[in-house]
């Protein structure tokens, strides 16, 4: 049966700051989006505090080992304690020997895996060994099916494992013709959120008012438009602070971006947190959830109003 | 020439992988004497790179021209430079030995 | 004496804590604070130093002088994040990959190959109205990696003197690490939800692997649920303060002030939680 190219849409929920509450903003839009005509793949991107599987009942139906990074390990009873590798480490990961008979050894929180230190070993003490950063899930929810991850704690976070989440879900949202795939995203604006918005069509942003939440705002507004990836405005807890929200309808004006709905504080919001389920499952008639349905109107018509004008 | 397609397995029968840097498999393919052979990609056990990596793959072993789903900018970058021409398909449901003969007729699209 | 803030969640009320802890101890102690949430660093909007000096923060990118080069090709060999490749006659280097470990250069058989520093971001340091000395890394837009900012600017102020305050970046991975790896104590915030629980985990996985004396403070308390206490009393791990959720500190953070300017009874409160965490690290120094 020939196979009909069809375009998948991917939506990125992104903040800059922390704690503005993106991963309600995708639960309650993964919830929406399940009752909607376009149903979607969801992918948890936040693979360093990776939350959303704790609002959406998510049922792991595969895991699968990841593995990226490698660390030095030194054999000490071949070191000569020569000292070379302490010398040529640029990552303060090697340590001296403490007594008279013991060798360098390899820091390996602190190791990058960069093996200067095994090229340069003159009596090749030292190896290379593979680790497992994390793992990752294809699980099933009430609402479609997610893929998400857990980066074991303190390993490297490059990107590389929210790249690979993505593919799969992509590449499971082209088996099954699924029109739309919703990453949330994490926090920062380095190589995670870079690896998060890569393909992306369009960018939710969820800013918070006050200085904190502004100030990052408009660090990933940059590196959005440095990107180019098109992004939309909501406010979190917009009646916190009247000037706050003000301040960011100027900013977004600024960058000619429009602001799509002001989500009220709600204390039912971290109350659905504690019942594990989206705001707009848990308490449907709050104001909250009324505004993400507007939300959510916006973004299904600013995503597929395209495909709507070629039929 | 020498062609090298992205493929999801080590035979012409199997589906061409849309991914160029992290592809299962390259199928290295002789367009004078019909020849093929198949490569696991080793880069998809690198952590990060995997375009650039594929790309020295491309150029160490003579290809004149990648086809895959598409490239990323290292790939392209490094690809370019090497001057090895890319070109890509749309349909992900097509077989390598499908694409092979895309390419003879000229049906893929050229990637700049 | 080092103490790191660090959260795992984001927006737990890491940088409120950090910035208020060091204003609080400031009439006290000579304290050195140290913004290493390098991709949004934000205490410098609280604490408002006078910045004096700011410096590129750097990696060293390979640079091959072709003359000399003989492209055998052991640069792109030894280079584990695939940052070069030999292209025809030329060797490319891709600056965003290259993590400026200098393996390249010294594998070089022909000493064809030198360094130059690419600027990632900034270093300020500066002072504030209470002596607080400042110093805070702003990672460039664009740029993937955090973590040698981080490096540089603790480099930058060494001095075991001082009683240094770190306000680490979100997350548990790699510049969480490099922030915290080497401090005397860290100070755990999170909030009384699932989320502040399961990051809370992730963080303390790190600690059990820097074996780092630490303690928590409940922000936001009253919000979600018990989970979060009963889990650290399980656990053993001291609770040293619970802030309780109020308009007010919310509505004063978003305006930029520090809780202690919001609500001065928490100098006190403060200052007192100082003494239980040199305590609790010292009890982690005696076997």
């Amino acid at each position: 049966m020939p196979n009909i190219p069809h375009q998948l849409k991917q939506l990125v929920i992104l903040s800059g700051k922390g704690g503005t509450g993106k991963t309600t903003l995708s639960a309650a839009l993964m919830h929406l989006i399940s009752q909607s005509s376009s149903k979607g793949v969801f992918v948890d991107a936040d693979v360093d505090a990776a939350n959303l599987a704790l609002v959406t009942e998510a049922k792991i139906l595969e895991t699968h080992p990841f593995t990226g990074s490698q660390v030095a390990q030194i054999n000490s009873d071949e070191c000569t304690m020569c000292g070379i590798c302490y010398d040529v480490c640029r990552f303060n990961a090697v340590k001296e020997p403490m007594e008279t008979n013991d060798s360098y050894k390899v820091n390996e929180l602190l190791c990058e895996g960069c093996a200067a230190c095994f090229h340069s070993c003159l009596v090749s003490a030292i190896r290379l060994i593979k680790q497992q950063d994390g793992e990752w899930y294809h699980s099933l929810t009430p609402y479609g099916h997610q893929f998400h991850a857990e980066l074991f704690p303190a390993a490297e976070n490059t990107g590389k494992l929210v790249t690979t989440i993505k593919q799969n879900a992509k590449l499971f949202a082209e088996d099954h013709q699924l029109p739309l795939m919703v990453i949330d995203g994490p926090p920062g604006i380095g190589c995670p959120v870079i690896s998060a918005s890569a393909g992306a069509d369009l960018a939710l942003l969820v800013a918070e008012p006050g200085v904190s939440g502004i100030h990052d705002l408009e660090r990933i507004i940059k590196t959005l438009q440095h990107f180019k990836i098109p992004a939309l405005v909501c406010i979190n807890k917009a009646d916190l602070f009247d000037k706050g929200s003000e301040d960011i309808q100027q900013l977004a004006r600024d960058y000619s971006y429009e602001v799509i709905g002001e989500i009220p504080f709600d204390k039912a919001i971290p109350q659905s947190m504690v019942n594990a389920q989206p705001i707009t499952r848990f308490a449907p008639g709050s104001e909250a959830s009324q505004i993400i349905q507007k939300i959510w109107k916006k973004i299904e018509m600013e995503l597929f109003q395209e495909s709507v004008s070629h039929d | 020439m020498i062609i090298m397609i992205s493929s999801q397995g080590n035979k012409l029968e199997d589906l061409a992988d849309p991914r160029f840097g992290r592809s299962q498999w390259f199928i290295r393919y002789d367009t004078q004497d019909d020849t093929w052979q198949a490569f696991e990609n080793q880069s998809i056990y690198q952590r990060g790179g995997a375009g650039i990596s594929s790309s020295q793959f491309m150029m160490d072993n003579g290809v004149k021209a990648a086809i895959s789903g598409s490239f990323g900018p290292n790939a392209h970058q490094a690809l370019s430079a090497g001057g090895i021409e890319m070109y890509t398909f749309d349909d992900n449901q097509q077989s390598v030995q499908e694409i092979i003969k895309a390419f003879q007729t000229g049906s893929l699209n050229k990637f700049n | 004496m080092k103490i790191a803030v660090a959260s795992g969640k984001g927006g737990t009320g890491k940088t409120m804590i950090s910035t208020s802890l060091a204003s609080s101890l400031a009439g006290e102690f000579p304290i050195r604070f140290l913004d290493c949430d390098v991709e949004a660093p934000n205490a410098h909007l609280f604490l408002k130093p006078e910045i004096k000096e700011t410096l590129p923060a750097v990696i060293l990118l390979p640079e091959i002088t072709m003359e000399l080069c003989t492209l055998c090709g052991i640069c792109v060999e030894v280079c584990e994040y695939n940052a070069l490749a030999k292209v025809g006659t030329k060797i490319l280097v891709f600056p965003q990959l290259c993590h400026g470990c200098g393996s390249c250069t010294l594998q070089c058989p022909v000493g064809a190959i030198t360094e130059y520093p690419r600027p990632i971001g900034t270093i300020s340091k500066g002072v504030t109205d209470d002596n607080i000395i400042f110093g805070m890394g702003e990672l460039t837009i664009s740029e993937p990696m955090p973590t040698p900012i981080i490096n540089q600017l603790k480099t930058q102020f060494h001095n075991n003197d001082v009683v240094t305050i770190l306000d680490s970046p979100p997350g548990a991975s790699c510049a969480v690490v490099a922030t915290i790896h080497d401090a005397d104590f860290v100070l755990l915030v999170t909030e009384p939800t699932p989320f502040g629980l399961h990051d809370l985990k992730q963080m303390l996985g790190v600690l059990s692997e820097t074996d780092t004396p630490s303690g928590v403070i409940i922000n936001r308390d009253g919000i979600g649920d018990a989970k979060v206490e009963d889990y650290l009393a399980e656990q053993s791990i001291p609770i040293l303060m619970k802030i309780p959720y109020q308009e007010t500190i919310a509505e004063g953070l978003a305006m930029g002030h520090l809780l202690t300017e919001i609500m001065p009874s928490y100098k006190s409160e403060f200052t007192k939680m100082f003494q239980q965490i040199i305590e609790l690290s010292r009890q982690k120094e005696t076997p």
